[in-house]
């Protein structure tokens, strides 16, 4: 391929199991798609073009998560072929909700869902693209937010490193001037949730449920026992860490400590 | 020597989700259609098992990231049922308002994004937008007028967190609905605008007999309440689904297939409503279609594109009557006690009914789910159109045949993602 400065860059998308919402997000930035698709040329998008261009790809954006034989292969092959390579949303950081079945024998689930298993072809486990090949940049969420999608391709285009919060949903709601729903004894994972929603839930009275996924050093383990002050039985407790990112390391240790535990 | 001829598409484009399409024909006759899906299975009915039933709307909603509001709407009314409560008044039709936005949201994106390119003969929006600017620019402000709408109800567009099991978390503001009608009475005018242009398109000419099967409300046009009524002869409870429908799983397809029992394949989506509601369009929604010579029944299946636009049309107006007639005040939403029993919600997603069940039991965790997507009931009627549509277009190229055939499956806005529990194109001239 020609040196960057003498083309456009181009941009791939891929998705592996996943509801289709993160990309989605791109054709749902209404007021910049045509201005980011003059910039960055959309070169293999199969959501939004027939047209597929040869890769490889400067920038490639993957969501979704592994839980079939062929995609553990298939995304060897698209890293080979990805200049910048950035996961999307909670499916392709952290397996997404159907990680649930890393806890479960899928041959039920299979069974569960389908009258002849025999024609499905799943993997045990639901994992993280960073499973599996390297990553260079993760976008948390479920979904994403749309503006830290358009951040992140501004920054590439410019060459900078992309500001992306680490710090908890605790500090958007301060931001915000929202009131702590945990003081009126709603239950919420805003303490150890990575921002990004700009503190959406408790701005409509109701807990944070984990969407962004564990913030940096999230002390789990604290907000948890907090909980269960609050009447939380541990079951639930569990179940609260296992949703969307239930894969993702503290909340899956914290979900895993609580499930030990007597119920009540 | 017989002459094969096979046309395959492995990866379905302008569609969510993975599918594809493989075709084969012998001596110039059709011998195979198969409209499949690979999209990984992701078991959702089996990992809600033992899940509290107050989390549904949020679980199910991560199906699609199209259409979230669709399965916000069929799980909360399936749980509302299971536990004997009825959501009423202001709340009610909150629910209504929601689920315009998606309506809008979504067929402004398949229109305009996904489907309008095979008729103007464009890759994709962006390459149409080089040559037709005001139109694809028009078609995204569309979609965010309906996005608005679920982000202000909602609390954002994509997984809305605002919707619950009995009512809503937090009731919006007044002033931040009236805010809505301005540009809900520009979205009216581009979607009558949408209506002119898409009418103006070339349409093969091709008419199929379906059996069209949506839900139907005496008074309103359907949303999320009715029975659920065919053009041949079904009228049920949305309870009643399993005694007239059947799931199959075949081996072509990730997504359980539909049929109804004594019949086979059937149509869900915008022709089935438009046809089975007719009567119930407000007058500007009837004028629009009349105006370009739309009947009260489309049997096209290019023509859904035209029928979309009179939805979205008739969506903007009914958006605005609703935000005309808010008015704040009282609970945001109505207890819900959890009990033994199994409860139905039949909605109608912008691509077509979507009936979802639940048992639960006393302590409020789900003991069974089951789901049934619009794409996965169309899949059957999907594989019947593009043999009708293979046998009339025999005479083109390989390529515009493709073309042709998968601009066929679009006519759907099939959503493979939902499905899934769902589609590869293959064309075999064998």
């Amino acid at each position: 391929m020609r040196p960057l400065e003498e083309r456009q860059p181009t941009l791939a998308v891929y998705k592996f199991a996943s509801c289709d919402g993160c990309q989605l997000s791109l054709l749902d930035c209404e007021d910049e798609l045509l201005a980011v698709a003059g910039a960055i040329q959309i070169a293999n998008f199969p959501e939004a073009s027939r047209e597929v261009l040869p890769g490889p790809y400067d920038v490639v954006l993957v969501e979704g998560s592994i839980t079939t034989p062929h995609d553990e292969e298939r995304i060897h092959d698209i890293r080979r072929a990805a200049g910048v390579l950035i996961t999307i949303g909670a499916c392709a950081t952290a397996g997404g909700i159907q990680a649930l079945r890393n806890w479960k024998d899928v041959d039920d689930f299979v069974n569960i869902v389908y009258a002849n298993p025999q024609y499905i072809e799943t993997l045990e486990t639901s994992t993280p693209i960073s499973d599996h090949v390297d990553v260079d940049l993760e976008l948390r969420g479920c979904p994403i937010d749309k503006g830290q999608l358009v951040e992140v391709i501004a920054a590439y285009l410019q060459g900078r490193k992309p500001t992306i919060p680490t710090y908890s949903v605790c500090v958007e709601c301060k931001r915000r001037g929202t009131p702590c729903v945990m003081v009126k004894g709603t239950p919420c994972l805003g303490p150890v949730t990575q921002a990004g929603c700009n503190g959406l839930c408790p701005a409509y009275d109701r807990g944070c449920f984990g969407c962004f996924g564990p913030m940096e050093s999230p002390n789990t383990a604290a907000l948890a026992d907090q909980w269960h002050a609050l009447g939380i039985p541990a079951n639930r407790i569990s179940e609260a860490f296992r949703s969307f990112n239930a894969w993702s390391g503290a909340f899956r240790e914290e979900s895993d400590r609580w499930e030990e535990r007597s119920p009540v | 020597m017989s002459e094969v001829r096979r046309v395959e598409v492995d990866y379905l484009a302008r569609v969510e989700g993975e599918g594809s399409m493989k075709v084969m024909v012998r001596d110039g006759v059709v011998e195979e259609v198969e409209f499949g899906i690979f999209e990984p299975p992701r078991f959702y009915e089996a990992f809600m098992v033992g899940r509290q039933f107050t989390e549904a709307p949020d679980i199910t909603a991560r199906i699609c990231g199209i259409c979230p509001i669709a399965y916000q709407m069929s799980s909360v009314h399936a749980m509302e049922d299971a536990c004997g409560v009825t959501v009423d008044g202001q709340l009610r039709e909150l629910r209504r308002l929601i689920y315009c936005g998606e309506w809008i949201e979504s067929h402004g994106l398949h229109i305009y994004l996904l489907h309008a390119p095979d008729f103007l003969g464009y890759e994709s929006a962006v390459h149409m937008a080089a040559d037709h600017r005001e139109l694809v620019e028009q078609g995204l402000q569309l979609k965010k007028v309906g996005n608005d709408i679920v982000t202000l109800v909602g609390g954002r567009e994509i997984h809305p967190i605002n919707v619950k099991v009995g009512g809503f978390y937090k009731l919006p503001a007044k002033s931040d609905l009236d805010a809505l009608a301005g540009k809900l009475e520009w979205a009216r005018e581009a979607a009558l605008n949408t209506v002119e242009v898409v009418a103006g398109f070339d349409y093969p000419d091709v008419e199929i007999d379906y059996e069209f099967v949506s839900v139907c409300h005496p008074d309103e046009y359907p949303f999320s309440e009715g029975n659920i009524v065919s053009n041949k002869g079904i009228d049920i409870p949305a309870s009643g689904f399993n005694d007239v429908f059947t799931e199959e799983h075949v081996e072509r397809s990730n997504a359980l297939q539909s049929r109804v029992k004594e019949r086979g394949a059937y149509h869900v989506g915008p022709m089935a409503r438009y046809a089975l509601n007719y009567e119930k369009l407000t007058d500007s929604a009837k004028k629009a279609a009349a105006n370009v010579g739309l009947g009260e029944v489309v049997l096209n299946p290019f023509k859904s594109i035209i029928v979309r636009a009179v939805e979205m049309v008739y969506a903007c107006d009914e958006a605005l009557r609703i935000i005309d007639a808010y008015e704040p005040g009282g609970p945001a939403s109505v207890p819900v006690e959890p009990k033994a029993a199994v409860g139905h919600g039949a909605t109608e997603a912008p691509r077509g009914m979507l009936y979802h069940r639940y048992e639960i039991a006393d302590d409020g965790s789900i003991v069974t789910a089951q789901i049934a997507p619009p794409t996965a009931q169309n899949q059957l009627i999907i594989e019947n159109d593009l043999r009708v549509v293979l046998e009339d277009n025999l005479d083109l190229p390989d390529d515009d045949l493709s073309w042709r055939l998968e601009q066929s499956i679009r006519n759907y806005d099939p959503c493979i993602s939902c499905a899934t529990h769902f589609l590869k194109l293959e064309i075999d001239r064998g």
